[in-house]
């Protein structure tokens, strides 16, 4: 895994990233947060174990708490962006307080909303989400700068030893597009099947 | 013996917490508030639920998608003036067409002593209305019950935003000793 590709920043490309954390994922479910964070696991793969968010900015962290909470023998991982974490900051606290071992947050952090038009968030001017994370009372935290760490990181992912917090830092260049389904109940339903089955429907 | 409104005048916390137990619920989660107290510590002692205080109402509305992901029925607990933090998250149970049972008690209701409670109290139906939740109140302590029972069925049996609305006269005022 140290093959992933750096950009003109000298961090790592979202897309290599995102792939090689979702490489041969088992029975790991991912949540993408809205914007890039959502193309990044599509284009990894577009499976129903994805919940790929087309809204809801700042939910992300605790749509994961509770499918955590619903699902605790599957790994969960939340990857979304800088600018997303930051608008459900607290929700940190709340899942600090209820510690789910099998819970990951990925932050991809370009310093930027990049959907938008790419204004500085603010962790381009130092706001250190890895130790607000571990204030909160998540005790595996990471600030992951280098390829050499992203194997480890991966396999924590899959470790049920959590909560875990990354902050990853990546480069801010776009990527193409690769969209998931936008009618969102299609989105749900696939994820509910892929997890309880048929018997999904029926609930 | 005392008669039904007399039980329900004393007993619709214990109420709400059976319907709770009726329809399964696993995830509670919860802003505080004074009129949700005894619900509150019912579902903190039960083993089977997992109750989680937020640090802002929306964060609920985004925990029971998750739960209904993996499974498991939510419900979220809070006062009116959260209901104003939730107004932009609740397009994900709404788009993802998926259940969002909310139990709501009321301030800048009847007999409300702090302005600020005012504003959001009385917007509380209308703002979740124009977000396409279905909408129940109780106004009587008799009718606590069946209209939970009514935002719970709604919520699970079609799959959106539901909320009932407990009114202050049902709770009573806080009049800060006035």
């Amino acid at each position: 895994m140290t093959d992933i590709p750096l950009g003109a920043s000298g961090r790592m490309k979202r897309r290599d990233l995102v792939k090689a954390l979702l490489a041969d994922r088992g029975k790991l479910l991912a949540i993408g947060g809205l914007g890039a964070p959502a193309w990044d696991i599509t284009a990894a793969g577009d499976v129903p174990e994805n919940m790929p968010l087309w809204g809801g900015m700042g939910g992300a962290a605790m749509m994961g708490l509770g499918l955590a909470l619903a699902q605790p023998d599957r790994p969960v991982a939340v990857i979304t962006g800088d600018g997303e974490m930051l608008m459900g900051i607290g929700s940190l606290a709340t899942i600090g307080v209820k510690q789910p071992r099998n819970l990951a947050i990925i932050v991809l952090d370009n310093e930027h909303y990049g959907e938008t038009g790419m204004q500085e968030t603010a962790t381009r001017h130092g706001v250190d989400l890895a130790t607000m994370a571990k204030g909160a009372g998540i005790a595996d935290t990471r600030l992951v700068t280098q390829p050499e760490e992203v194997a480890a990181l991966r396999a924590a992912i899959h470790a049920g030893a959590g909560p875990l917090f990354a902050q990853v830092k990546i480069d801010e260049s776009s990527e193409p597009l690769v969209l998931p389904p936008r009618e969102a109940s299609i989105l749900q339903a696939r994820m509910r099947e892929a997890i309880l089955g048929k018997a999904a429907h029926l609930q | 013996m005392p008669d039904a409104a007399t039980d329900a005048a004393r007993d619709w916390p214990d109420q709400i917490y059976a319907l709770l137990k009726e329809h399964d619920i696993r995830q509670v989660a919860l802003v505080p508030d004074a009129g949700h107290s005894r619900l509150i510590k019912r579902c903190l002692a039960d083993n089977d639920m997992k109750v989680a205080t937020l640090t802002t109402e929306e964060e609920g509305i985004a925990m029971l998608f998750g739960a209904w992901l993996g499974g498991e029925k939510g419900v979220l607990l809070m006062q009116s003036s959260g209901v104003g933090n939730c107004i932009n998250m609740l397009s994900v149970p709404i788009s993802h067409r998926t259940p969002c049972p909310m139990i709501v008690t009321m301030r800048g209701d009847y007999g409300e002593f702090n302005p600020f409670q005012v504003p959001m109290g009385n917007a509380t139906q209308t703002v979740l209305e124009a977000m396409g939740t279905l909408v129940k109140r109780a106004d009587a302590p008799e009718d606590v019950a069946p209209t939970v029972n009514a935002t719970l069925r709604l919520a699970f049996n079609t799959y959106r935003p539901t909320a009932t609305l407990i009114g202050q006269r049902v709770i009573g005022a806080k009049t800060f000793g006035k």
